[in-house]
C-alpha cells in the first residue's frame, strides 16, 4: 500500500504489514473453501461411481500432467528465490526472478490448453455435451464436468497469479520495492504458493488412479 | 499540510463524488445503510402483496406463477439484499473502527469496493426480476431450479456477486480487529458489538465460498447440463442440499450474531451496567460460530437421510440453543436492578428477546426428529424462521437504528412517536406470525397461493398483522426522514452512553479521532455513575 495511507491510521508500517499479512491469510481460507465444495461433490461422485471414475482417470493424460506440475513447483520455487533476493535488498534480481515464474506459469496454461484440445477432438466434454465413447456416459460426464471445473478455476487462478507477478516483476526491476518495503511482493508469493499448493491436490486426484 | 478539518464526515466534501469515492468506513456504513434499507422497503412491498393475495382463498390478486415469483423475490431480497449485509456492513462499518479508537477499517479500498459489488450483484439480482423472476424460492432446490424455465441465471449470479462483497467485508473486519485496535484496548476490553461482528466475519469468510462454488454449479447446470445435481444425469440433488445448508445454516447466525451484538450493546446502555458476565457473551458468540457450521442436516431430516445423521443434526441444533440460551440469561441479568430507561431502542430490545426466545424454543422443538416430520414445510416453519430472523435481526436493526441514529446524524427523533412505533411494531409482529404457527400446525403448507376455506380467518389475522407492521414502518422512515433536518442537535452522546463509540463527536469528524483515545476501564462500565449499587 503507498505510504499516504500510513497516516490514515495509528499503526505503525508494522501493524500495517501484519494487516495486509492477515488479509492475504483469510483471503487464502476463503479460496481453499471456495475449492472445498468441488472436491467434496468429487468425493461424493467418486465413491458412487467409482469404476466409472477409475476408467476416466486411465484416460488422462499423464505425461502433461505431470509436466504442469513440475512447471507449477519450480515456478513456486522460483517464486521463493525472488522474495528472497527481494528482502536481500536485490529488487532487480528479484524482478528477473519474477517474470521468471510468470513465464512458467504461461506455459502451464499452453499445456492445459493443448490438454483440452485433445479433450474436445475426443468428445470428453461437460454434462450434454459428453460424446466420449470410451468410458460409459453416466458417471463419465460428471468427471469430466468436475474435471473442467476444477482445472479451469484452477487455470483461472493462474492467470490471475500470472499478471500479479508480471506487475511485482516490473515494479520490482524498476526499483519500487526492497528490503523496506517487501510486502506486496511477499503477498504476491503467498497467493502463487497457493495456486500451486491447490494444483497438488488436482492433481493426484484427476490423473493419478 | 492537511486542509483545515471538516466539522463532521458529512461535511467533508459535499458532492455526490466525493460520496461515491470515499475511503471513509462512515460513509461506506450510511451508503449500505441507505442500500439496504431501500432494500427492505422493496422486500416488503413483495410481502405485502403475497399476503394480501392470502386474505382470500382462491385468486385473489394474482395466479399461481405470479406468487411463485413473488414469495421467490421477497426471499432473495429480504435474505441476500437486507438482513446479511445490513447490520454487519452497515453498523459494522460505521462503528467497528470508531469503537476500537481506529481511524478506518484495514482495508479502506476493499471496502469502497465492496458496496460497488453489492450494487452489481444486486442490479443484475433485480434486472433477472423482472425479466419475468425466478420461481424456485430463496433456497434455489434442484433439480426444479435447474429444469424451471423462469429467470434463474441472473438471481443466482447476482447473489454470487453479493457473496463477494460479504467476504470482503468480512475480511476488512477480522483484519481490522486484530491490527487496528487503538493501544491499551485488549481483546477482553472490546465492546460485545465488535466481538458479534468479529464472530459473524469469521462465519462470512468460512461459509461464503462454498455458496458461491453451489451456486456456480446450479448456474453451470442451466447452462451446459452439468448434471452435478439432476438425478436424470446421474448426479444427486441432495448434494445441493448438503452443500446449500451447509452455507445457509450458519448464515442464519450471520444474520442473528450482529443482532445480538446490537442487543449487548443496548442493553447495557440503556439500563445503565456493566454487562452481567461479558465473558460469557463472547464466548457463546464464538461457540454458536462454531456450531453453527456443524447443524445443517437438520434441514433435511425428512429427505431420507440416515436416523444416526438426524439424531446428530439435532443434537448439535439444541447446542446452538444452549449458547443463544446463555446470552438471554445475561441479557436479563444486565437488565435486573438496573436504571431502566424505556427508550426506544429498548423497546426493540425487549420485542428482540421475546421473539428469540419463542422462535428459539420452537428451533428446539424442530430439531426433534418427530415432531419436525409433523411441521416440515408447513407455514410453522415460515412462522419459526420469521420470528427468529425477522423478530432478531428486524428488531435489532430497529433498535440499531434509533440508537445510533444520533451518533450517525447527529440529530435526535420524537421519542414518544418512537416508542409508539416500536410497540405498534412489535405487536403487529406477533399478530402476523402467531397465527401462521396455527396455520401450520393445523397442516397448512408452505409457498402456496391458494388454500381451502377452513384456513381464511388465521390467514386474515396474519394480513391484518403484516398491514400493522407496514404501518409502522411508514411511521418510522416519516419521523426519522423528518428528525435529519428538523430534529433537535443531538450533542456527542445523547444517551449518556458508556459505549465507545460515543468517545468521538456526533457525527464524527473524518478521520474519528485526533489522537488515540485511552482505554483505561471495559466497555460498558457505568462506575462513576449512581447506579453502582446495583451491579
Ligand atoms: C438463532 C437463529 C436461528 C435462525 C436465524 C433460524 C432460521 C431458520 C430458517 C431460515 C429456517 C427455514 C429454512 C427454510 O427456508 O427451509 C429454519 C428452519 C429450521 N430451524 Fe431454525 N433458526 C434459528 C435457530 C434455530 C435453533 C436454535 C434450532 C434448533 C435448536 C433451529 C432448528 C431449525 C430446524 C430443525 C429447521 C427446519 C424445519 C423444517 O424444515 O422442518 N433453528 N431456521
Ligand atoms: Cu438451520
Amino acid at each position: 500500500m503507498p505510504p499516504e495511507a500510513v497516516t490514515e491510521h495509528w499503526g505503525s508500517e508494522g501493524a500495517r504489514r501484519q494487516a495486509a499479512y492477515l488479509g492475504m491469510w483469510v483471503f487464502i481460507a476463503t479460496e481453499v473453501l471456495l475449492f472445498a465444495g468441488l472436491f467434496t461433490a468429487y468425493g461424493v461422485y467418486r465413491s458412487v461411481y467409482p469404476e466409472v471414475f477409475r476408467a476416466a482417470q486411465l484416460t488422462m493424460d499423464v505425461g502433461l500432467g505431470t509436466l504442469n506440475t513440475f512447471l507449477l513447483v519450480t515456478s513456486s520455487i522460483v517464486v521463493a528465490l525472488a522474495v528472497h533476493a527481494v528482502r536481500e535488498d536485490r529488487p532487480g534480481l528479484g524482478g528477473a526472478l519474477l517474470l521468471a515464474a510468470a513465464l512458467l506459469g504461461v506455459v502451464f496454461l499452453g499445456v492445459k490448453g493443448v490438454e483440452y484440445a485433445h479433450h474436445v477432438r475426443e468428445g470428453g466434454l461437460p454434462g450434454d455435451a459428453y460424446r466420449f465413447t470410451e468410458v460409459p456416459r453416466v458417471g463419465a460426464s460428471l468427471f469430466f464436468t468436475l474435471y473442467y471445473l476444477l482445472t479451469g478455476f484452477h487455470a483461472l487462478h493462474v492467470t490471475v497469479g500470472v499478471s500479479v507477478l508480471t506487475v511485482l516483476g516490473v515494479r520490482s526491476a524498476s526499483g519500487t520495492f526492497g528490503s523496506a518495503y517487501a510486502t506486496p511482493v511477499e503477498l504476491g508469493g503467498m497467493y502463487w504458493h497457493l495456486v500451486d499448493v491447490i494444483w497438488l491436490f488436482v492433481y493426484p486426484i484427476l490423473y493419478l488412479s | 499540510m492537511s486542509p483545515p478539518a471538516a466539522e463532521s464526515y458529512l461535511t467533508d466534501g459535499r458532492t455526490v463524488w466525493s460520496w461515491l469515492t470515499t475511503h471513509d468506513h462512515k460513509r461506506i456504513g450510511v451508503m449500505f445503510l441507505g442500500l439496504t434499507l431501500f432494500f427492505f422497503f422493496v422486500g416488503g412491498l413483495f410481502a405485502l402483496a403475497l399476503r394480501i393475495e392470502l386474505l382470500t382463498p382462491g385468486r385473489t390478486i394474482m395466479g399461481h406463477l405470479a406468487y411463485n415469483r413473488m414469495f421467490t423475490l421477497h426471499g432473495v431480497t429480504m435474505v441476500w439484499l437486507f438482513m446479511i449485509p445490513a447490520i454487519p456492513s452497515a453498523f459494522g462499518n460505521f462503528l467497528v473502527p470508531l469503537m476500537i479508537g481506529a481511524r478506518d477499517v484495514a482495508f479502506p479500498r476493499l471496502n469502497l469496493a465492496s458496496v460497488y459489488l453489492y450494487v452489481l450483484g444486486a442490479s443484475i439480482a433485480l434486472w433477472g426480476m423482472f425479466e419475468g423472476g425466478a420461481d424456485t424460492g430463496w433456497t434455489f432446490y434442484t433439480p426444479y431450479s435447474t429444469t424451471t424455465g423462469t429467470a434463474v441465471l441472473p438471481v443466482l449470479v447476482g447473489v454470487f456477486i453479493i457473496g463477494f462483497s460479504t467476504i470482503l467485508t468480512g475480511l476488512n473486519f477480522i483484519a481490522t480487529v486484530h491490527t487496528l485496535r487503538a493501544p491499551g484496548l485488549t481483546w477482553m476490553k472490546l465492546p460485545l458489538f465488535v466481538w458479534a461482528i468479529y464472530g459473524t466475519s469469521i462465519i462470512q469468510v468460512l461459509a461464503t465460498p462454498v455458496l458461491g462454488m453451489v451456486l456456480l454449479l446450479v448456474a453451470l447446470e442451466r447452462v451446459v447440463g452439468a448434471g452435478i445435481f439432476d438425478p436424470a444425469r446421474g448426479g444427486d440433488p441432495l448434494l445441493f442440499q448438503h452443500l446449500f445448508w451447509f452455507y445457509s445454516h450458519p448464515a442464519v447466525y450471520i444474520m442473528v450474531l450482529p443482532s445480538m451484538g446490537v442487543i449487548s450493546e443496548a442493553v447495557c446502555a440503556f439500563s445503565r451496567k456493566n454487562a452481567f458476565s461479558y465473558r460469557m457473551i463472547v464466548y457463546s458468540t464464538l461457540g454458536i460460530a462454531f456450531v453453527g457450521f456443524f447443524t445443517w442436516g437438520h434441514h433435511m431430516f425428512a429427505s431420507g437421510q440416515s436416523t444416526f445423521g438426524s439424531g446428530a443434526f439435532g443434537a448439535m441444533s439444541m447446542l446452538v440453543a444452549i449458547f443463544t440460551a446463555i446470552k438471554i440469561f445475561s441479557w436479563l441479568g444486565t437488565l435486573y436492578r438496573g436504571s431502566i430507561a424505556i427508550e426506544s431502542p429498548l423497546i426493540y430490545t425487549l420485542g428482540f428477546m421475546f421473539f428469540l426466545f419463542f422462535g428459539g424454543m420452537i428451533g428446539v422443538a424442530y430439531a426433534t426428529t418427530s415432531l419436525n416430520l409433523h411441521w416440515h414445510d408447513t407455514y410453522s416453519v415460515v412462522a419459526h424462521f420469521h420470528f427468529i430472523m425477522v423478530g432478531a435481526t428486524v428488531m435489532a436493526f430497529l433498535a440499531a437504528l434509533h440508537y445510533w441514529f444520533p451518533k450517525m446524524s447527529g440529530r435526535c427523533f420524537p421519542a414518544k412517536l418512537a416508542n409508539g412505533a416500536a410497540v405498534l411494531i412489535i405487536f403487529g409482529f406477533i399478530a402476523t406470525f402467531v397465527p401462521q404457527f396455527l396455520l401450520g400446525n393445523l397442516g397448512m403448507p408452505r409457498r402456496y397461493a391458494d388454500y381451502p376455506p377452513h384456513f381464511q380467518s388465521l390467514h386474515v389475522a396474519s394480513t391484518a398483522g403484516a398491514s400493522l407492521l407496514a404501518f409502522g414502518f411508514l411511521a418510522i422512515a416519516g419521523y426519522l426522514a423528518w428528525s435529519l433536518r428538523h430534529g433537535a442537535v443531538a450533542g456527542a452522546n445523547p444517551w449518556g452512553s458508556d459505549g465507545f463509540e460515543w468517545r468521538s463527536a456526533s457525527p464524527p469528524p473524518t478521520h474519528n479521532f485526533s489522537t488515540p483515545p485511552e482505554y483505561p476501564t471495559g466497555p460498558h462500565e457505568y462506575a462513576s455513575e449512581e447506579v453502582q449499587h446495583a451491579a
